[in-house]
């Protein structure tokens, strides 16, 4: 008897290893057959690009002719004879970044967290108004900025500041390069909650309950010390992908300026590398020029995603692969509200 | 219970402080929005009063009707672009979300040969800024012939990476014990993909939706630099040189008509669908 079942099992386990082996080759048609088309169609529109611009990088290129190699004579220029990249973009790009990027990231944070001690419904409305400008974008953003910044008396802003006797005449907003910059990063603070911010908000609502309990046992009184000690570190996967969403959105968004004033804008007061591989590439068709910015601003985005990763998976790198319970919860009742 | 703040069930004094803390923000966020509602229905006499009105008093569909009117004067219909642009984003949004959901099982669920990779690589392109190599993929659009074709509306925006991290991440949830059980009664990974997974990631699917929709409904790009013949451009592209090159009176109600139905359709889906969003970032951590 027991030499047969002893059979029966080495079999089994040894028909199982076969299923097991015919599958892992298997396997390899069957996820490319999945993953194949949306593969194509990333190689033709995201990769391919994105190589391409790396070749034209190191060319000299109008749109017309062939073009033509010329080393890494695109990136010298950029350092050394491209005045107003070093003169207004560079520096507008590094002030809106940091004050858009880190900033949005700091304020989307707080107001995620914010919103996490307050109960449904009134969670739910200011959400809904917090995320609504990051909806707002082309025409809607370009219609609602230009009236109430508008440089006459008819301008919104102008014509309360001057009600409230804090000016006496109205002022150029939109021409003045001393505001320009101002303008522009508030409207990008201004439209910075975005989809990090709701994943931020998911990840904070998702943290364990049980934890507070046992940190208000363990002497935790306030719900700053709650913040740092308790929710931080739980969410800290949230925390990375919000970063990444704001370190893209705080490089990407060049709109703002070129939707309101034009491209380029008034004395570059409002130019960002954003706007100025589109003056280069599309206004002076210097597109090999333009392709080596362009290479260079992906490569800041991906040193500074880095750099976020760095930070915020240094401490616990395993501890967080877990998957946060209510969600799974939803997924197994196949609960779609 | 003591301690335990966050998600509080019900309303407490001291929820009163926060909201206090956070009201000017939220009503400083907020107030641009209530203005491009209201600046849409202002009649003309509203939109040109001094001092400047922030609310509307006699809301009027004027605006909008003198949007139509121009348009069928102007040689293309705004139907037409308007169709254009429904046509676009729904073949878009089809097209994308069957193909990040396939990719989203594959890599989630299937072990095949470069499974790791394609995870890490569609990771990095989430950094991906598409401003960036707009020339190269006008080379790329020209190179295939697709200009002035319609699948050059479409094509350059069905790859979205933040879309497929943000499905791949909700399959993983769904519990590998129910997929065996499955293919042990005999199905198929198509039936699989079809019957499992889609049924459980609907949450998923609706944020990748508003991700997408958003994309395509407010996209110029391609409209712009794609397309030379103007009756296959989008509405978003019309509306957009309305704007910029209406700087005459009636253009101003025109243009405040425009921002609001570019903006709304926006906002009911989202209004729509939020739940399902908070429900997805929920997985959103990138681990």
């Amino acid at each position: 008897m027991e030499t047969q079942e002893k059979t029966v099992c080495g079999t089994k386990t040894k028909a199982k290893r076969r299923m097991n082996k015919i599958s892992r080759r298997e396997n390899n048609w069957r996820g490319w057959l999945f993953i194949g088309p949306y593969a194509l169609i990333f190689t033709i529109f995201i990769l391919v690009p994105v190589i391409l611009a790396v070749i034209l990088s190191f060319t000299n290129f109008n749109a017309i002719e062939f073009p033509s190699f010329v080393g890494f004579l695109n990136y010298i220029t950029i350092l050394t004879n491209d005045a107003e990249f070093m003169k207004y973009v560079l520096p507008n790009t590094i002030i809106y970044a940091v004050v858009v990027g880190i900033g949005g990231y700091v304020l989307s944070f707080i107001l995620a967290w914010a919103l996490c001690n307050l109960t449904k419904p009134v969670r739910t409305i200011f959400a809904l108004i917090l995320y609504s400008p990051s909806m707002t974008t082309g025409v809607a953003m370009t219609v609602l900025w230009k009236v109430i910044f508008s440089g006459d008396q008819f301008g919104l802003l102008n014509s309360w500041l001057m009600e409230l006797k804090v000016i006496t005449e109205p002022v150029l907003w939109l021409t003045d390069a001393r505001y320009l910059l101002v303008i522009v990063i508030v409207i990008g603070l201004w439209s910075s909650m975005g989809i990090g911010f709701l994943s931020m908000i998911a990840g904070i609502l998702n943290t364990d309950a049980t934890l507070y309990e046992a940190a208000s046992i363990d002497g935790i009184t306030n719900r700053f010390q709650e913040m740092v000690y308790i929710t931080i570190p739980q969410m800290k996967p949230q925390m990375l992908f919000a970063a990444v969403m704001a370190i893209v959105g705080a490089f990407q968004n060049g709109m703002i300026s070129s939707m309101l004033v034009g491209n380029p804008s008034p004395g570059y007061a409002s130019q960002l590398l954003v706007n100025h591989i589109e003056d280069y590439g599309f206004l002076r068709y210097e597109m090999g020029y333009a392709a080596a910015i362009s290479v260079v601003l992906l490569l800041i985005v991906q040193l500074f995603s880095k750099g976020a990763n760095t930070l915020l998976t240094e401490k616990n790198p395993y501890g967080l692969a877990k998957a946060p319970k209510s969600a799974k919860r939803s997924v197994e009742r196949g609960d779609d509200k | 219970m003591k301690g335990r703040k966050i998600n509080p069930k019900s309303f407490e004094i001291g929820q009163l402080k926060i909201i206090l803390f956070i009201l000017p923000l939220v009503i400083f966020m907020g107030l641009p929005i209530v203005f491009i509602i209201n600046h849409a229905f202002k009649p003309m006499e509203e939109l040109f009063a001094f001092p400047p009105t922030f609310f509307v008093k006699n809301a009027t569909f004027e605006n909008f009707t003198k949007l139509m009117k121009f348009s069928s004067n102007s040689g293309i219909p705004l139907s037409r672009y308007l169709f254009n642009s429904l046509v676009v984003t729904v073949i878009t949004m089809g097209l994308a979300l069957l193909l990040t959901t396939m990719s989203a099982f594959a890599l989630a669920k299937i072990k095949f040969k470069g499974r790791e990779l394609l995870t890490q690589i569609n990771q990095v392109a989430i950094m991906f800024v598409s401003t960036a190599v707009l020339i190269p993929r006008y080379l790329v659009v020209c190179k295939l012939g697709l200009i002035d074709n319609v699948f050059a509306h479409i094509l350059p925006l069905v790859a979205m990476p933040v879309a497929l991290f943000l499905v791949k991440q909700f399959v993983e949830q769904v519990p590998d014990s129910l997929l065996e059980a499955a293919y042990m009664d005999g199905a198929t990974d198509l039936d699989i993909y079809i019957k499992v997974i889609m049924p459980m990631i609907r949450p998923a699917v609706a944020t990748a939706a508003i991700l997408v929709f958003q994309q395509v409904w407010t996209n110029m790009e391609t409209s712009s630099y794609f397309f030379s013949d103007d009756s296959m451009k989008t509405l978003t592209f019309y509306m957009n040189t309305l704007v910029n090159a209406n700087n005459t009176v009636a253009g101003q109600g025109m243009a405040a008509a425009a921002s609001l139905i570019m903006f709304l359709p926006n906002l009911v889906l989202f209004i729509i669908l939020q739940n399902k969003v908070m429900n997805t970032m929920a997985n959103s951590g990138i681990k």
